[in-house]
């Protein structure tokens, strides 16, 4: 009979994934977070839509062992998602470590869908979703190098353990076409108030998108973009190595990096006073809101965020910014009240949430601004 | 941004698109991307991929494949064209002729160039693609002074290397 799993209790697991909110990567004023992910799937089991339970059980057993012998997982959980509690389910999602496709449709996640989490790193591998296996590194900042080579050594390690299905044309293969080949999907997170209110973000994204990048917005519905957050990542997998994708991407968003940072110090040279009024309202209204909603929120957010990387609000560290984008989702907020929240009384809890962590960074003396360069950052 | 289609709305939905090698992107307000029939839920659209689907049934059938259903997975075809997705290692041969001219216009080729897979049985050439890019990988380390990786990645072509 086979080893049932014990319900996993995520505050059992070392921080969770969410390394990358200490902001200690490069560029972390532009750059929140930095992802690497590759798609891999067994030989002799179906996968994707044709997958069945024995396929993913079968699956999920290889895993089960296969990371016993595998350095990089030395000592990490599995996390038997079917097993997991709602909530928990949904953490995992706002914390951006599982897909809504591994959580399935309506009847939820499919038996044999699994998340294993590294104690040790900031890796993590969805087993059971389109794919069988789909590996993921997430660090703060930019730091596209070093996400890969994580995400590159487990692949090697599980690799040897584990029959991969590869192709000697078509490479590794997946359940999307667009997926397969080198099965990298990179991505960078990144904020660019500048280039939303000088009205330039339009062209730098088609500029992108000319350059085989593609970009989506956070967490509003399809493309829209909350926040002015912008998730930059490589389009194609197939016909390229993978670390040629990689730098590529590098390149083009240190271009963007440029583009932004310029367009904030145009903000500063010719619309101080409106700049500094919509930061100033912002942090007022963080500060002092009574309900916020999460969409609310998250533009506050960018005005805030704004505002400490021109040095206009010393004091406001990026780390507790970067708090306020996870802690504030719903399921976060349930947790902290040991309760479930309908709409009005989560956008309380949450603008509540808001305050106690700005009153705790001390408060921002809006008289008190420095005219002219940086002031003190305390 | 205006909407590209009714020049009225907002460009709320920015849809990138590769046909033929070329790349385009519209913009296009809520209503226009409802009225093309784009779903602008959250999450990978994969309406450009059935749009190449779509595309591919007017191409000139080559072989019987296009009738054919996987022996391993029992995906079929149509069933491939309406979700765009595989069931199996074993579909990328049974739909092979298709696919290649979908991934020529996905990723504008067929041949992958990245990492080689090892099987545990391996022939002389998969064994000297690997070595080869291992090769290549140990010199990127070097120069990046990744010395901890550059030293991981001797240690592994030591172990392939004849004699």
């Amino acid at each position: 009979m086979k080893e049932r799993d014990p319900m996993e209790d995520l505050t059992a697991v070392p921080d969770s994934g969410l390394s990358w909110l200490d902001a200690s990567g490069d560029h972390a004023d532009i750059v929140l977070s930095t992802r690497v992910r590759l798609a891999r799937n067994l030989q002799g089991h179906a996968f994707g839509p044709r997958a069945r339970v024995n396929d993913r059980e079968a699956v999920l057993d290889q895993v089960r062992d296969a990371k016993t012998r595998v350095v990089p997982l030395d000592g990490s959980t599995v996390v038997n998602l079917q097993a997991l509690d709602t909530r928990s389910r949904r953490i995992l999602l706002e914390r951006r470590l599982i897909s809504r496709e591994l959580l399935g449709d309506g009847s939820g996640p499919a038996r044999g869908t699994a998340l294993v989490l590294s104690g040790l790193q900031p890796l993590s591998v969805m087993v059971n979703e389109e794919d069988h296996l789909r590996l993921q590194s997430l660090l703060a900042g930019l730091r596209l190098q070093e996400a890969w080579s994580l995400v590159d050594r487990l692949d090697d390690e599980l690799g040897q353990q584990l029959p991969y299905a590869f192709h000697h044309e078509f490479g590794f293969l997946t359940s999307c076409p667009t997926n397969v080949g080198t099965g990298v999907r990179a991505s960078v997170l990144m904020h660019l108030p500048g280039l939303v209110l000088t009205k330039e973000i339009g062209k730098v994204l088609q500029g992108l998108t000319q350059v085989g990048l593609t970009f989506r917005g956070l967490y509003g519905e399809g493309s829209e973009v909350v926040g002015n957050f912008f998730q930059v990542s490589n389009q194609t997998t197939l016909g390229k190595s993978e670390e040629d994708l990689v730098d590529h991407l590098d390149k083009m968003v240190r271009r963007v990096i440029q583009f932004e940072s310029h367009a904030r110090q145009v903000l500063l040279r010719d619309a101080r006073a409106v700049t500094e009024d919509k930061i100033c309202r912002a942090y007022g209204l963080l500060r002092y809101a009574r309900t916020l909603s999460f969409e609310e929120l998250m533009n506050l957010l960018s005005g805030v965020r704004l505002g400490t990387s021109l040095k206009l609000l010393p004091g406001v560290r990026v780390y507790t910014l970067n708090k306020l984008m996870i802690f504030t989702q719903s399921a976060h907020l349930e947790q902290a009240a040991g309760q479930d929240l309908p709409t009005h009384e989560g956008d309380a809890h949450r603008a509540a949430y808001v305050r106690r962590m700005l009153a705790i960074e001390g408060d921002v003396d809006p008289e008190n601004f420095a005219s002219g360069a940086a002031g003190d950052v305390a | 941004m205006v909407c590209d289609s009714c020049s009225q709305g907002e460009a709320v939905v920015h849809l990138t698109q590769i046909v033929d090698n070329q790349m385009t992107t519209s913009h296009l307000c809520e209503q226009c991307a409802a009225a093309k029939g784009l779903d602008t839920a959250e999450g990978q659209p994969n309406f450009a991929l059935t749009d190449f689907l779509a595309q591919m049934g007017e191409a000139p059938e080559e072989d019987s494949s296009s009738e054919a259903t996987c022996r391993y997975c029992g995906l079929t075809f149509a069933a491939f064209r309406e979700t765009g997705r595989l069931g199996c290692p074993h579909c990328y041969a049974t739909f092979e002729s298709h696919l290649k001219g979908l991934l020529r216009r996905i990723h504008g080729g067929t041949q992958h160039v990245g990492k080689v897979y090892l099987p545990s049985d391996p022939t002389a050439s998969e064994r000297a693609k690997r070595l080869e890019g291992l090769r290549r990988r140990l010199r990127r380390a070097v120069k990046s002074e990744d010395f901890e990786r550059a030293a991981e990645l001797r240690d592994l072509i030591r172990t392939m290397e004849p004699g």
